[in-house]
C-alpha cells in the first residue's frame, strides 16, 4: 500500500492523533506542508525496470524458433530458416529454442533468469513503425490515440504533482532515465514528460567528467563552450548523476564492445548500482527493420539479424553480470520489445516484411523462468499476409511488471492502464513486492479447451469451448491480426459451450479464434475453403 | 594609428577562458560570394530573428539592396491603448480600447498603462517588419538608460519611447539634445530639479560619461567640468500635464562656464532669457568636438552588432574607419550601420555566430522564427496579455523592456570581461528552454486564448518537409547560426524516425499527414517527432548564438 493512502485512511482529518509526530496532533499535522509532502511520497521500493527497445520490428520467427513448427517455418522462409541443428536449446522445454548467436540469453535461461513470453501483439495490429511504437508506447488501443505514455503514467501516479517540488528529499533523482536516445513518448505524463534523456553514452562520460564537446575556432565557438559549461552545471539532476557515477569506480570487465546496447547498458548499471532511486530505465538499439538480406545466404544463422540478436544477448548478459558483481541483480527486472514482429513468410530478397506479434523477453534475478504461452502455430500453406497472432495483449504484460514489480494496486492499475488487462506471472512469487498471486498459469496447464468442426469450413462452423465459468470472450483473427469479430463477450457458466461462427462473405484462409476466460487464453487454427 | 590603452582593455575581454579568436578583417566593402549564409547572418544580427520568408523574399537581392531596405525606418506605430479595464477598476479618463498616452495623470491607473505601454513595447518588436529600426530603438533605449519604475508615469515612458524611435536611424547629436530635455530624462536623472541655486549633477556626469565620451582610458574630463556642465544645463522644467519639458530662464544659472584643458579651455558664456537654452547646445558641441565621441558610440555599435571583443585590429581596421565616417556625416547614424553591415568584417567567419542572444533577441525570435499568431489589434486585451506573457519571460531572463537595471543599461553590453555571456547562466538558461519548450508542448494559454509554436505550419513551408534530411537541413540553416556536427544531425534525424533507418517512413508520415490532416492519428504522428526534434534542437547551446 501506498503511503498516501494509508494516511488518507486514518481517518478524518478531525480525529486527533496525540503526539503523533513531534507533539503535533493529526489534525495539524495534516495541514502542514509535511503532511502534504508525507502523502506525496510513492510506494516505497528499490525495484528498477529496464525496457530495451528495438527499433524497427524484430523478427521474433527468427529469435525464437519453434522446435514444434520447425519444418512447417522451414517451408514458409526457405531462405532464411536457421539450421536446426544449430539452434540452442533450453533446459526444460522440448518446444522452444533460441537463435544460435543468443548464447547469452541460453545462459539466462537455464540459470532460471528469463522469460520468454510468446507472441505478444494487440489486436488491429498496425504495420507502420511511427504508428505501431506510439501505441507501444502510450499503450493504447490500436484505433485510439492516447498522448500520454503507460510509463509515465505510473510515475505520475507515483510521484504526484511532478516536476513541482521536485527534486525532493524522498525523490531526489530522475524519475526515469532514457539513454542513447530523446526522451521517450513511454514517460510522457498526462501534463509533462516525466524522464529525462542523456541522448548519447559520449554526453554522459562527459557531463561525470566535465569534458566538452569540440567547437569551431571562432567566436561562436568560444561562447559555444561557455553556454555547454553552464548547460552543464544546470542539466537538472546533473549532480545527483555525477554523484551516482562516482560511487562506482569498477565495474564487470566482460562487457562487449562495439556494441551500442552494451555501452548503454553499462551506464545504467553503474547509476542504478550508484543509488539512484531512478525507477525506470529504457535502452534501445536499432535495425531491426530487416526487409532484406537479415541472413547472408547458405549460412542462415550469420548477417545482420544474428549480429543485432548477438548484440541484445551478449548486452543483456554483461549487464546481467554487471549487476551481480555490483551487487545490485536482485533489484532489477528488463524487458525487450519491438514494436512488431516479422510476417511468417519471408520474401524473397531475403528478409521479412512488418508483422504482428512476436515474442519477448523478461529477465532478471526475479523473472519466472519459463515459456509463456504456446509456439505460434505455423500454417502449412503460408501467405505474404500471414501473420503471427496474438497470444498475449502486450499490456498484460506492462500491467504484470507494474503490478508484481512495483507493487502497484489495482486500482492505479487501471488509470495507469487504462483498462483492465491480464494478469501475467512474470516475476518469481519470491520477489519482495510479490503482492498477490498471478491470475495466470502458463498456457501448458490450461483448462480452457477450444475446438472448431468443420474445419475447414465454407458456410460456418460450431466452436466448442470449455470453461470453468465466469468471464470469456471469444475473438476472431485474420493472419493479419486484424480483429474480424468477437464472438463471445459474456459471463457463462462452467462446462462446455458451443457457439457458431457465420462465414460473412471472408476471404478464404486462415482464421484464429482466441478463447480468454478469466485468466487463461487459448487458439485455434480454423481454415475458411473455397 | 595606435591605442594602446584600447588594446589593453580589450584584452580584459577575454578572461572566461578560452582562446580569443582574431580578425584582421577591415571595413572595407564585403567582396566575397554574396548568398544565403551571409544573408542569414545580417538578417540574424539586424532583426529579432527571421522568418523563412525573410530569406526568400531577399535571397535574390544583392548585399546592398538588402542593407538599404533594413536601415529603411519602419512606421510607427499607433499608441498604446486601454487593455487594462476589468472587473477591478475601469480607467476613469480612458474609455478600453482608446490610447491612454494624452489622459491626464491617474495614480491608480499608472501601474496598469506602465504595463500596457511595455506590452506594447514588446508587441512593436514581435510586429516589426523586416527592418533594423526597432532594434537601433532597444540600441537607443540602452545607450539612453531610463527605467520607468522611477519615471512613474507610462506617459512619459511612451514620449521617451517615441523620442528614441523617431531619432533611432537619424541624427545622434540631435538625439543628444532632444534626449537632455526630454521628459522622462528630465525625470530620472534630476535635470528638472538642476536650478542656478542647487546645481545637480546627475545628468551633467551621466551626458559625458555614459551618453557621449564614454569612461575610456583616453577620456579626461574633470569633475570640475562635470560641476560646470551640470550649470550649463540647469532651469529646465516639467510639465506633468502636457508631458513637455521648457526652459525657465529664472531657474538658470547665467554664469560663465569654464571648462578643463580636456575641452581646451572652453568657456561657455552665460546667457540670460530664453538664450540660456542656448549654451545647452554649446555644451553639445563641445562634447562632439572631442573625437572620442565618435569612436565610444561606434565601439557600443560594434558591440550590440558584432563582438564585445575590441583588439587593436578591430579598433584600427573598423572602429575608427567607422567614427571617421559618423563625424564626417554630422553623426548621421545610418551611413554608419551601411558601412558596417557591408563590411568584410562584419562577415568575417571568425564573427559569425559570436553573439548570445539576448533575452528580447531569444523571446521575440522564436515568435518571429515560427511567425507565433497572436490575437490581432481588435481583441487588444487578449494581444495585450499575450505580448505581455512574452515580456514577463523576457525579464525573467533578466531583460525587462523599459526597465534596465540603471543608467548604465543592461551590464551585458558593457560589463567586461563577460559582456553577452552575463545573459546566460545557471537560473536563466533553463528559464530559456523552459519558455521555449512550453510554446512548443502546451502553447501558452489565457482567457482561452492560446499562442504556441506552430512545428507543423513551420515545417510545411519549408521546400521539402517530406525529406528528412532537407527539413533538417533548412530548419538548422535556419535556427542556428553555428553548424551542427554530424552526429548531431544524425540524432536529429533518428528522432523524427524514431530509431528506424529508412527514410522513406518519415515521408509515408508526412504525406499520409498531408494527405488528410485533419485525421488525428497522422497528425500526431508528425506532430510529437516534430515537437521532439525541435525540441531537442533548440535545447542545445548552439540555439543560443547569433
Amino acid at each position: 500500500m501506498k503511503r498516501r493512502e494509508f494516511l488518507q485512511t486514518l481517518g478524518p482529518a478531525g480525529i486527533v492523533f496525540p503526539a503523533l509526530i513531534n507533539g503535533l496532533t493529526f489534525k495539524a499535522f495534516a495541514e502542514s506542508p509535511l503532511v502534504s509532502a508525507l502523502t506525496q511520497a510513492p510506494t516505497e521500493t528499490d525495484h528498477v525496470l529496464v525496457i530495451i527497445q528495438l527499433n524497427g520490428g524484430n523478427d521474433g520467427l527468427n529469435t525464437v524458433i519453434p522446435f514444434d513448427q520447425y519444418d512447417k517455418l522451414a517451408n514458409a522462409r526457405s531462405n532464411i530458416i536457421l539450421p536446426q541443428n544449430k539452434l540452442l536449446k533450453l533446459n526444460g522445454t522440448s518446444f522452444t529454442g533460441l537463435h544460435p548467436s543468443m548464447t547469452g540469453l541460453q545462459t539466462l535461461f537455464n540459470e532460471e533468469k528469463l522469460q520468454i513470453i510468446q507472441s505478444v501483439g494487440y489486436p488491429q495490429p498496425n504495420f507502420s513503425h511511427f504508428r505501431a511504437t506510439d501505441i507501444w508506447m502510450s499503450a493504447s488501443d490500436s484505433n485510439k490515440y492516447v498522448n500520454s505514455g503507460w510509463t509515465g503514467r505510473y510515475l505520475a501516479e507515483e510521484y504526484d504533482g511532478f516536476p513541482t517540488g521536485y527534486p525532493n528529499a524522498v525523490m531526489p533523482d530522475p524519475l526515469a532515465i532514457q539513454i542513447g536516445s530523446f526522451v521517450s513518448p513511454a514517460m510522457q505524463g498526462p501534463s509533462v514528460n516525466m524522464g529525462m534523456a542523456i541522448s548519447d553514452p559520449v554526453n554522459f562520460y562527459n557531463l561525470i567528467n566535465g569534458i566538452q564537446g569540440a567547437s569551431p575556432n571562432t567566436r561562436g565557438g568560444k561562447e559555444l563552450t561557455y553556454i555547454r559549461q553552464v548547460a552543464q552545471q544546470t542539466t537538472q539532476y546533473g549532480t545527483a548523476i555525477k554523484n551516482a557515477a562516482a560511487k562506482v569506480t569498477k565495474q564487470f570487465s566482460g562487457y562487449p564492445t562495439g556494441n551500442s546496447l552494451a555501452d548503454q547498458l553499462k551506464i545504467v548499471a553503474r547509476l542504478i548500482a550508484g543509488g539512484l532511486k531512478t525507477r525506470i530505465y529504457m535502452v534501445s538499439l536499432g535495425g531491426f527493420d530487416t526487409h532484406a538480406q537479415q541472413v547472408i545466404a547458405n549460412a542462415t544463422d550469420t548477417g545482420a539479424h544474428a549480429r543485432l540478436l548477438q548484440r541484445v544477448s551478449e548486452g543483456i548478459k554483461a549487464f546481467m553480470d554487471d549487476l551481480n558483481y555490483l551487487n545490485a541483480h536482485k533489484r532489477v527486472i528488463g524487458m525487450t520489445f519491438s514494436e512488431f514482429g516479422r510476417r511468417i513468410k519471408s520474401n524473397s530478397s531475403g528478409g521479412t516484411d512488418h508483422g504482428a506479434a512476436a515474442p519477448l523477453f523478461v529477465f532478471g534475478h526475479y523473472a519466472k523462468p519459463d515459456v509463456l504461452g504456446k509456439s505460434p502455430e505455423i500454417p502449412l500453406i503460408t501467405s505474404a499476409s500471414d501473420n503471427v497472432p496474438m497470444q498475449f495483449d502486450f499490456r498484460s504484460v506492462y500491467a504484470s511488471i507494474l503490478k508484481q514489480w512495483f507493487c502497484v494496486p489495482d486500482l492505479t492499475l487501471e488509470n495507469v492502464m487504462l483498462k483492465n488487462f491480464q494478469n501475467l506471472q512474470v516475476i518469481k512469487s519470491s520477489a519482495p513486492c510479490m503482492s498477490s498471486n498471478p491470475d495466470i498459469i502458463p498456457a501448458i496447464e490450461t483448462t480452457l479447451a477450444l475446438t472448431n468442426y468443420p474445419n475447414p469450413f465454407q458456410q460456418s462452423t460450431t466452436l466448442s469451448y470449455q470453461t470453468e465459468g465466469g468471464y470469456a470472450l471469444i475473438q476472431i483473427f485474420s493472419t493479419e491480426g486484424k480483429l474480424i469479430k468477437t464472438l463471445l463477450d459474456k459471463e457463462v457458466t462452467p462446462g462446455n459451450h458451443k457457439i457458431t461462427f457465420e462465414n460473412e462473405g471472408y476471404s478464404p484462409g486462415i482464421y484464429y479464434a482466441r478463447l480468454q476466460s478469466n485468466n487463461q487464453q487459448v487458439t485455434r487454427t480454423m481454415i475458411l475453403g473455397r | 594609428m595606435k591605442k594602446p590603452k584600447v588594446l589593453q582593455r580589450s584584452k580584459k575581454g577575454n578572461f572566461s577562458g578560452q582562446g580569443s579568436f582574431r580578425t584582421l578583417a577591415g571595413i572595407q566593402q564585403f567582396a566575397a560570394a554574396w548568398d544565403e549564409s551571409t544573408l542569414r547572418h545580417l538578417l540574424r544580427r539586424t532583426l529579432f530573428g527571421f522568418k523563412q520568408e525573410d530569406l526568400t523574399a531577399w535571397k535574390g537581392k544583392s548585399m546592398a539592396e538588402v542593407v538599404q531596405l533594413l536601415v529603411s525606418p519602419s512606421q510607427a506605430p499607433l499608441p498604446p491603448v486601454n487593455n487594462y479595464n476589468d472587473a477591478y477598476f475601469s480607467d476613469p479618463t480612458v474609455p478600453a480600447g482608446q490610447t491612454w498616452v494624452i489622459a491626464p495623470y491617474d495614480g491608480n491607473a499608472n501601474g496598469r498603462r506602465n504595463t500596457s505601454l511595455k506590452s506594447w513595447w514588446l508587441g512593436n518588436l514581435v510586429q516589426q517588419n523586416s527592418s533594423v529600426h526597432e532594434k537601433m530603438t532597444l540600441f537607443w533605449h540602452n545607450h539612453f538608460a531610463v527605467e520607468s519604475v522611477d519615471v512613474n508615469d507610462a506617459r512619459y515612458m511612451y514620449r521617451y519611447y517615441s523620442l528614441l524611435r523617431k531619432y533611432a536611424l537619424g541624427n545622434f547629436k540631435e538625439l543628444v539634445l532632444e534626449i537632455t530635455k526630454d521628459p522622462a530624462m528630465l525625470r530620472y536623472l534630476n535635470g528638472y530639479q538642476n536650478n542656478k541655486n542647487a546645481p545637480d549633477e546627475n545628468y551633467a556626469r551621466e551626458l559625458q560619461e555614459l551618453f557621449t565620451l564614454g569612461k575610456g582610458p583616453l577620456v579626461f574630463y574633470t569633475e570640475a567640468d562635470v560641476r560646470a556642465a551640470a550649470r550649463v544645463l540647469t532651469g529646465y522644467t516639467v510639465n506633468a500635464t502636457t508631458i513637455s519639458s521648457a526652459f525657465d530662464p529664472n531657474r538658470h544659472d547665467t554664469g560663465n562656464k569654464q571648462f578643463s584643458t580636456y575641452y581646451q579651455n572652453k568657456v561657455i558664456l552665460g546667457k540670460t532669457g530664453a538664450n540660456g537654452a542656448k549654451e545647452t547646445e554649446e555644451l553639445i558641441d563641445m562634447l562632439f568636438l572631442q573625437g572620442e565621441t565618435a569612436l565610444y558610440l561606434c565601439r557600443k555599435l560594434y558591440r550590440f552588432f558584432v563582438y564585445y571583443e575590441i583588439d587593436a585590429a578591430t579598433e584600427a581596421n573598423v572602429i575608427v574607419p567607422m567614427a571617421n565616417l559618423f563625424r564626417t556625416k554630422n553623426y548621421e547614424v545610418k551611413p554608419v550601420l551601411e558601412l558596417l553591415f557591408s563590411s568584410t568584417h562584419f562577415y568575417d567567419p571568425v564573427n559569425v555566430a559570436g553573439m548570445i542572444k539576448s533575452p528580447l533577441d531569444y523571446c521575440v525570435g522564436l515568435c518571429k522564427e515560427f511567425k507565433m499568431q497572436f490575437p490581432d489589434s481588435s481583441d487588444f486585451a487578449n494581444q495585450y496579455l499575450m505580448f505581455d506573457y512574452i515580456r514577463t519571460q523576457s525579464s525573467n531572463m533578466q531583460q525587462n523592456l523599459a526597465d534596465p537595471p540603471s543608467v548604465a543599461g543592461w551590464p551585458a553590453y558593457y560589463q567586461a570581461p563577460q559582456f553577452h555571456e552575463l545573459w546566460i547562466n545557471s537560473d536563466t538558461l533553463p528559464r530559456r528552454n523552459q519558455f521555449m519548450n512550453i510554446l512548443l508542448t502546451s502553447g501558452y494559454t489565457r482567457n482561452g486564448k492560446k499562442i504556441f509554436i506552430d512545428v507543423l505550419t513551420y515545417v510545411n513551408a519549408l521546400s521539402n518537409p517530406e525529406n528528412p534530411n532537407l527539413l533538417i537541413r533548412d530548419t538548422v540553416a535556419h535556427l542556428c547560426a553555428i553548424g551542427l556536427t554530424a552526429e548531431v544531425i544524425q540524432f536529429l534525424k533518428s528522432i523524427l524516425l524514431s530509431g528506424q533507418s529508412t527514410d522513406s517512413y518519415w515521408t509515408d508520415a508526412w504525406t499520409s499527414y498531408k494527405a488528410n490532416p485533419s485525421n488525428v492519428v497522422a497528425r500526431n504522428m508528425v506532430l510529437s517527432r516534430l515537437n521532439s526534434m525541435f525540441s531537442y534542437l533548440m535545447n542545445l547551446p548552439e540555439y543560443q548564438l547569433s
